[in-house]
């Protein structure tokens, strides 16, 4: 490797290396505070040095790697949502009772993976990024140990993604039995210069569909979503949501192009049942939801369901549909994880339909964030959710997908409904006096970041919209 | 610049006003009513000039305004005022500043809160009379939306929260469709002319194959039903108008249901005149059915305000046979319908809640016999009663012998059907007299008559009635300039 391979990949490294650190600063002291501190710092360092990085050219590191503008924005986008995952994670796990200081270091390895993911076109990197970032999230998401659902979650976990990547590594195994090919590119050609694929082929990606669909809890590989969302601490949930499924989204979006997924009915048929299936399984299970965790996990099904129609959509519209909506949706996912996670107290995270009620009188801010959230994820105007659903139908409208845009007109009503239900509640009147509850500073600062940008994204969205064409059009 | 003042005006209005209850809980009340009425004189300043033609832009555009937003899509914030635009605006602020007062004694809790809501709904309603860029146009639709649903479901009675909901979802639904519709005329037209645009002036010939274009105005036909709201798509509205608060029951009779009447004319009949012949007789027919159905639900309630409530679907019918008849007559009529049922039915919700602050009930048959205790409230009630019912010297009457007058010309069948309408307003109205304010009372205490902040609301009301009924000319004469794009454009 070459100084400039190196160079190219220094977040990447950045965020390796502070993980190597925090493991020896855990050795030589237990100090949550400078633990906290630390991984920040990480993490603004690896900004910093995306911020650095040339950004024109695609840059290749053979056979595993590709940099260019598309992974260098996923890679940001990754780890700032990382950092307000951060941000909201130290008064969570500072009034809780366990060890907290090895959590950073899970969560900074599980960075690494998706890192890895947004970077790799080698179906090597693919399996490397993707078991990194696996085999952390277990240990996040049963971290609270001692709490009851913590390890059913974890082991729900453990079992189903072991099983999953199984199916993938069994998928990637057949395509490249049989065209001797794992980078992208050239499965792509192999694609290109067969006339039909042969059985072991078509085997091999319905497995690699099973393997994707899985993490990215799309129907009816979803199953997991509403135990984990519920049983994980709530930083990890947002974590799970955001950088789990965008790098392996993001992932997706490259394998398809290189393989000229859209050249294939078939492929594109398997992905429109499912996207219809996410939809209404996602917002119908979600509809007379009474935990709020398990409600965001099934919108969560749902806007998966959305964002494949805009993939679906294909062409250029549709790709940088997917982008948007899924920075939308990382801003308003962090946002809402982390609204509850403020709420929470010592002993339960808040999570019942009741924690919430008349929250808008005892906790107006909080209240206010929450509700922008909302209706963010609802697609209302001035919110960055609008302007992302609005890219998604106008893709479709471009690409003439009447049929699931209908069933997407139609989901958003369905959904509509459980989101202001929530927001009603918030409104109810207070039967007692209020009590407030002291805010942590970093806690309420990032989540007043998150709005902020939500608003700008609503009101003003052009900025992040030429960002998104450029890097699109320079990937090619 | 005058354009965007109408927009913001309210939206900064409303935070100030948010802001202000922090110092005083009366501040609020005060804020608002002030921005009201600055609205009110600016937009009257506004018509008062037009009318020695100083302000012609173009062809009968009177004021016009333009900032690009988003290039990446055509967007721009393009606004722009015309005779219909101007008279809604007018409507806009007079029917708000009242019912900024409606709600002095009535909101007690949470003031700031309230008249932020107010504002900003108010604002939205502006933007939706002046934006000429389809994306702005559906972005401040489902802007005032979203206070509106607060104002239902925080300060509504009691089954409030149902409302709200069924308010929110109904609207919210036909607000997709249109956004289908919207997006599906931007794409055609960019493949037909290769520009990218929302904005409304260059999407007006867009040439189009006429199943698809009858399909696109289906979908802003269903977003603008529902809102206006025509058979079979009215079920949200009494229960949204019977739990609303007094002033959020104004608003939303006095002009959320006009955004709807105001997009038929604006968008729907402009921009597909042929599907807009096509399914006239549809149409038209559902206005009919309208009339009738919404008439004998308002004989058959007890409760004021949804009494009040149905006769609107009532009146809306006429609304929607006017706008499909295509000619000029009809079409004045449609707007002078639009004006005097604000006001009227505005009128008819104040009184509603000014009984209800009195006897604590909307139950008809728990009132009864008031008339020698409340004799002001009882004439103000008299005159909007007969306003209702079509009473000639009434600005109703104008409105409904306009539209009646020129749909005889398109369709006399539906036209006569309407026209029993007008017997079964009579019988309905006559009921809220003769159940109020007649027969027996059996209370013993006295009840205070209306005060001089309720004489404040009421006679500006009166007057601006009788003025339309008598001398209907002015409005009828700026309308009138707004028409050539609209009425004249489909009967080529």
């Amino acid at each position: 490797m070459s100084v400039s391979d190196l160079l190219s990949l220094l977040p990447l490294l950045i965020i390796s290396g502070a993980a190597v650190i925090a493991i020896l600063l855990v050795a030589i002291r237990r100090n949550h505070r400078v633990m906290h501190a630390f991984t920040v710092f990480a993490f603004i360092c690896a900004l910093a040095a995306l911020y650095f990085q040339p950004y024109a050219v695609p840059y290749v590191i053979a056979p595993l790697f590709v940099v260019d503008a598309f992974a260098l924005f996923n890679t940001g986008l990754i780890l700032l949502a990382g950092l307000s995952v951060l941000f909201l994670s130290y008064s969570y796990f500072e009034q809780r009772e366990e060890r907290k200081e090895e959590y950073y270091i899970l969560l900074l390895l599980a960075t690494v993976g998706g890192m890895v993911l947004v970077i790799s076109q080698h179906f090597i990197s693919l399996f490397l990024g993707l078991e990194t970032m696996s085999i952390s999230l277990y240990g996040l998401i049963a971290y609270l140990r001692a709490r009851e659902r913590s390890d059913e979650a974890g082991i729900k976990y453990l079992l189903l993604a072991a099983l999953s990547s199984a199916f993938l590594l069994f998928g990637m195994a057949l395509v490249y039995a049989e065209s001797g090919k794992m980078d992208f590119t050239g499965i792509g050609a192999y694609l290109e210069g067969i006339h039909t694929a042969p059985v072991a082929v078509v085997a091999g990606f319905g497995l690699m569909v099973i393997g994707v669909g899985f993490k990215l809890g799309i129907v009816p590989f979803h199953m997991w979503a509403p135990d984990i969302y519920e049983g994980a601490p709530l930083p990890v949930a947002a974590y799970i949501a955001t950088v789990s499924k965008g790098s392996m989204l993001v992932l997706l979006m490259r394998f398809y192009r290189d393989i000229n997924g859209y050249e294939y009915t078939i492929l594109w048929w398997v992905f429109a049942i499912i996207a219809m299936a996410s939809m209404f399984a996602g917002n119908w299970l979600a509809l007379m939801q009474q935990n709020v965790k398990r409600l965001l996990a099934y919108s969560s099904i749902a806007h998966m369901g959305y964002i494949l129609i805009a993939f679906l959509a294909g062409q250029e519209a549709g790709q940088e549909a997917v982008i948007f909506y899924l920075v939308a949706y990382v801003i308003t996912s962090i946002g809402a994880f982390g609204v509850l996670a403020l709420m929470s107290d010592e002993k339960n995270d808040a999570e019942n339909l009741q924690d919430f009620s008349g929250l808008f009188w005892r906790q107006p801010w909080l209240a206010a964030i929450f509700t922008g959230m909302l209706l963010s994820l609802a697609g209302i105007p001035l919110t960055a959710g609008f302007i992302g659903k609005f890219y998604v139908v106008a893709a479709g409208v471009d690409a003439e997908l009447w049929l699931l845009l209908i069933l997407l007109v139609i989901n958003s009503v369905i959904g509509l409904f459980y989101y202001i239900r929530l927001v009603a509640i918030m409104f109810q009147p207070l039967p007692g006096p209020a009590v407030r509850k002291r805010m942590p500073f970093f806690g309420i600062f990032a989540l007043s970041a998150l709005m902020g940008l939500l608003l700008w994204l609503g009101v003003y969205p052009s900025g992040l919209i030429a960002v998104i064409r450029d890097m699109m059009l320079t990937m090619g | 610049m005058i354009l965007l003042a109408f927009i913001l005006l309210p939206i900064l209005g409303a935070f100030v006003a948010w802001l202000s209850a922090a110092v005083n809980r009366s501040l609020p009340r005060w804020v608002a009513l002030l921005v009201m009425l600055a609205g009110l004189v600016l937009s009257a300043g506004l018509w008062w000039q037009v009318q020695d033609d100083v302000y012609f832009i173009g062809d009968h555009w009177l004021e016009t305004y333009e900032l690009p937003w988003m290039p990446r899509f055509g967007i721009s914030f393009s606004l722009a005022l015309d005779g219909l635009s101007l008279l809604m605006l007018v409507l806009t602020f007079f029917l708000g500043a009242l019912s900024v007062m409606v709600s002095w004694n009535e909101i007690k809790e949470r003031v700031g809160f309230f008249h932020f809501n107010l504002l900003f709904v108010l604002g939205g309603i502006a933007g939706v009379f002046l934006t000429m860029d389809l994306f702005l146009f559906y972005f401040f639709w489902e802007v005032m939306l979203i206070p509106m649903y607060f104002l239902i479901g925080i300060w509504g009675h009691g089954n409030r929260i149902y409302a709200a909901f069924k308010f929110f979802l109904f609207t919210q639904a036909g607000g997709l469709l249109m956004l289908l519709s919207i997006l599906g005329l931007y794409f055609i037209h960019a493949s037909a002319t290769g520009t990218y645009t929302f904005s409304y002036f260059t999407l007006l010939n867009t040439p189009m194959a006429v199943e698809t274009g009858r399909w696109l105005m289906l979908g802003f036909l269903v977003a603008f039903i529902v809102k206006l709201p025509a058979f079979p798509f009215h079920t949200w509205l009494p229960d949204a108008h019977t739990e609303a608060p007094t002033a959020g029951s104004v608003i939303l009779a006095g002009l959320l249901l006009k955004t709807g009447a105001y997009g038929i004319l604006r968008f729907v009949i402009p921009l597909f005149p042929e599907a807009s012949q096509f399914f006239a007789p549809w149409i038209m027919l559902l206005g009919a059915i309208g009339i009738l159905y919404g008439g004998k639900l308002a004989y058959a309630q007890t409760d004021f305000k949804r009494l009040v409530a149905y006769t609107s679907v009532s009146h809306m019918g006429f609304v929607l046979v006017g706008a499909f008849a295509f000619n000029a007559l009809a079409y004045q009529g449609v707007v002078m319908q639009m004006i005097t049922h604000g006001i009227s039915t505005g009128a008819l919700f104040m009184i509603a809640g000014s009984l209800y602050e009195r006897l604590h009930t909307r139950e008809l048959e728990q009132m009864g016999g008031l008339w020698p205790a409340l004799p002001k409230m009882g004439v103000v009630t008299m005159v909007f009663v007969m306003a209702s019912l079509g009473l000639p010297g009434l600005g109703n009457f104008i409105a409904e012998f306009l539209i009646l007058a020129g749909s005889w010309q398109a369709a006399p069948w539906i036209t006569i059907a309407a026209t029993i309408g007008l017997v079964v307003a009579t019988v309905y109205s006559l009921r809220i007299m003769q159940k109020v304010f007649f027969g027996v009372s059996q209370r013993e205490y006295k009840l205070p008559d209306l005060s001089l902040r309720e004489m404040l609301m009421m006679v500006p009301l009166i007057i601006a009635i009788i003025w339309l009924g008598v001398y209907p000319q002015p409005v009828i004469n700026v309308a009138g300039r707004a028409m050539p794009s609209v009425a004249i454009h489909s009967t080529k």
